[in-house]
């Protein structure tokens, strides 16, 4: 799928330090917070003009690696999680765009979060790190931009979490956005995302070795951590693609157990997901970003008219998109975007996608959703 | 964009498309794919929005830079400000409507002119078929069988003026043609229109006191 012709290639994670002591940034929650790191990676090349840039921003657990791969990766090492749609002569054609994927503020995949170190204390923040919003991430995402010379995007484009980032771009800077592609998101939680959250929340705090957030000199919550990604997993499925996938299958035995150990294949590979991702991701990092995202809240301001009035021509170009069996954010909170767009005079496009797999279809390579996403970005103009 | 050649527009949309003026904003209802719009929006500056049930053509429209939202349009229709649009276009589509009234009812809330074109029912060949086999009319414009036909309402132009009337719009202009559907040509008719017209194209306005 990512022969070399149609990849990246070899890609680096930069790196932008800003907001140092006395000139810290004020976050939503009024806490002040500096020196800022955000870790990003680029693809393709900036006109002059500035005007090719398109900003890509990722989902809760992601990073700022969307394709190629990096110089250290070994043989059997994944490419970036949207390899499959960015790249030379792809969905956003790296021959034509120059492509932005900034990690997030409170993430730990190199932008500063609860695992970097507090300058003040020498030691990792922990739960020191102030609570910070998505229009924070949002934010320093706009100081990345700013420093790269970029006065407008040529697009936003991200999906669930990456999404609200995306409307929150669009609320906060509408200038700077010439079009808009919010993926399998929502304006705002459902209780029902909110309880899975809180859930994932709750398995990492009831961990003996979580210990107040204050674990990074010990053991840390590995087991708080892996059953939050469990559920999260789930989440992330659908019935029918878990039918699918495992069915009642039973993982390399021919019968029943009658224990504990996990007879089927769901089940182990619910506890694969968990272990796998207790690598790679910080439990304190989960806590923050989760509860940000359940904060998030933009329904008002995208029902209000925006105050300035903006030339016709100034208008953000809207491309909703959602999955059908999606029931972490389901097509009903896309129509409610769509809706509220609508009834604010905005120029918006939206289709739902047929796919099987639920919340996670917008990761899984999909000619429908290469060819949607392409043929939008081209015609923006 | 890439603008169809208007030779290759279906005949009752390039009447439609000559209704509509320059610069103005424009609902597609059933824009299937998407023809009709990227003609307006390339030549006559048009802001255009297209509705589309259909995913695939949606995706098609929207890959070839239009405004469109896949979804059922009697839905769609309610989300929008009263007026907000110049022209609400509903071609070969009202006879296909579970409720043409609420519908067009919305249209006209939503569109300062709508723009309906129908196949009449009442063209001569229909009622030859009916009045002489004594079977449902099926012919190249409506090909299809009383058990399969999308065909849920039977409209003649007469039917339609008058239902216009009853329910309060202005008929503003009405336009009849007849159509070749094995290609995109067509003329307009004159004379004899509920007799010899196979579709009627109406221009109509809620009637303000």
């Amino acid at each position: 799928m990512s022969s070399m012709e149609t990849s990246v290639g070899i890609v680096e994670k930069q790196f932008f330090t800003f907001a140092e002591a006395p000139n810290k940034i004020v976050l939503e929650s009024g806490a002040e917070l500096g020196p800022v790191t955000i870790a990003y990676e680029t693809y393709g090349i900036l006109n002059d003009q500035k005007d090719n840039a398109i900003l890509i921003a990722h989902a809760f657990s992601g990073d700022s690696h969307v394709a190629g791969h990096y110089a250290t990766d070994k043989k059997d090492d994944k490419p970036g999680w949207w390899d499959f749609l960015v790249g030379p002569e792809k969905g956003i054609d790296t021959n034509k765009y120059f492509v932005i994927c900034p990690n997030i503020l409170g993430s730990c995949k190199g932008s500063t979060g609860p695992s970097s170190i507090n300058p003040e204390t020498d030691e990792p923040y922990g739960l020191n790190f102030p609570m910070m919003t998505i229009g924070d991430i949002v934010v320093t995402q706009k100081m990345l931009i700013d420093h790269l010379g970029i006065k407008r995007l040529r697009a936003v484009v991200g999906g669930s979490v990456g999404g609200m980032q995306i409307l929150e771009w669009c609320v906060r800077y509408p200038n700077m956005v010439q079009a808009a592609l919010p993926i399998a998101t929502t304006m705002r939680h459902s209780a029902l995302a909110i309880a899975f959250n809180e859930i994932a929340r709750q398995s990492i705090i009831s961990d003996p070795n979580w210990n107040k957030g204050d674990y990074y000199n010990s053991q840390p919550p590995n087991l708080g951590l892996a059953v939050a990604r469990m559920v999260g997993h789930v989440t992330y499925l659908s019935d029918a693609a878990m039918r699918r996938k495992f069915g009642r299958k039973l993982q390399d035995k021919k019968s029943f157990s009658y224990g504990f150990d996990g007879d089927f294949q769901v089940e182990s590979y619910l506890r694969y997901q968990g272990e796998k991702f207790v690598n790679r991701f910080d439990a304190n990092s989960l806590l923050y970003i989760t509860k940000a995202a359940d904060y998030f809240d933009v329904v008002d301001l995208m029902k209000t008219p925006a105050l300035e009035t903006k030339p016709a021509d100034n208008k953000i170009k809207y491309l909703v998109v959602s999955f059908s069996s999606d029931w972490l954010y389901p097509t009903y909170q896309a129509k409610e975007l769509v809706q509220a767009l609508k009834y604010k005079g905005e120029d918006v496009s939206f289709c739902e996608i047929e796919a099987d797999c639920g919340h996670d279809a917008f990761l899984i390579p999909d000619d429908r959703f290469i060819s949607l996403i392409r043929g939008f970005i081209n015609g923006i103009s | 964009m890439v603008s169809p050649e208007i030779e290759n527009i279906r005949f009752d949309l390039r009447i439609i498309s000559a209704e509509i003026p320059d610069d103005s904003r424009v609902l597609d209802l059933g824009c299937g794919n998407g023809d009709l719009l990227a003609w307006l929006v390339a030549n006559k500056g048009v802001q255009g929005t297209g509705i589309e049930q259909d995913r695939e053509r949606a995706i098609h429209c929207i890959g070839r830079g239009l405004s469109v939202l896949q979804g059922d349009l009697n839905e769609e229709v309610r989300d929008y400000p009263d007026y907000y649009f110049d022209y609400v276009i509903l071609s070969q589509t009202l006879q296909q409507v579970f409720e043409p009234e609420d519908l067009l009812h919305s249209l006209a809330r939503i569109g300062r002119k709508v723009i309906v074109s129908f196949p009449n029912f009442s063209h001569y060949s229909n009622r030859l078929q009916l009045f002489f086999k004594g079977t449902a009319p099926k012919n190249d414009h409506m090909p299809y069988s009383w058990y399969d036909s999308p065909n849920i309402r039977v409209i003649t132009i007469k039917d339609f003026r008058k239902f216009s009337r009853d329910v309060g719009y202005n008929i503003t202009k009405e336009i009849f043609i007849n159509t070749n559907p094995a290609n995109n040509d067509g003329h307009v008719i004159h004379n004899f229109t509920n007799l010899r017209a196979t579709y009627g194209i109406y221009i109509i306005e809620k009637e303000r006191p």
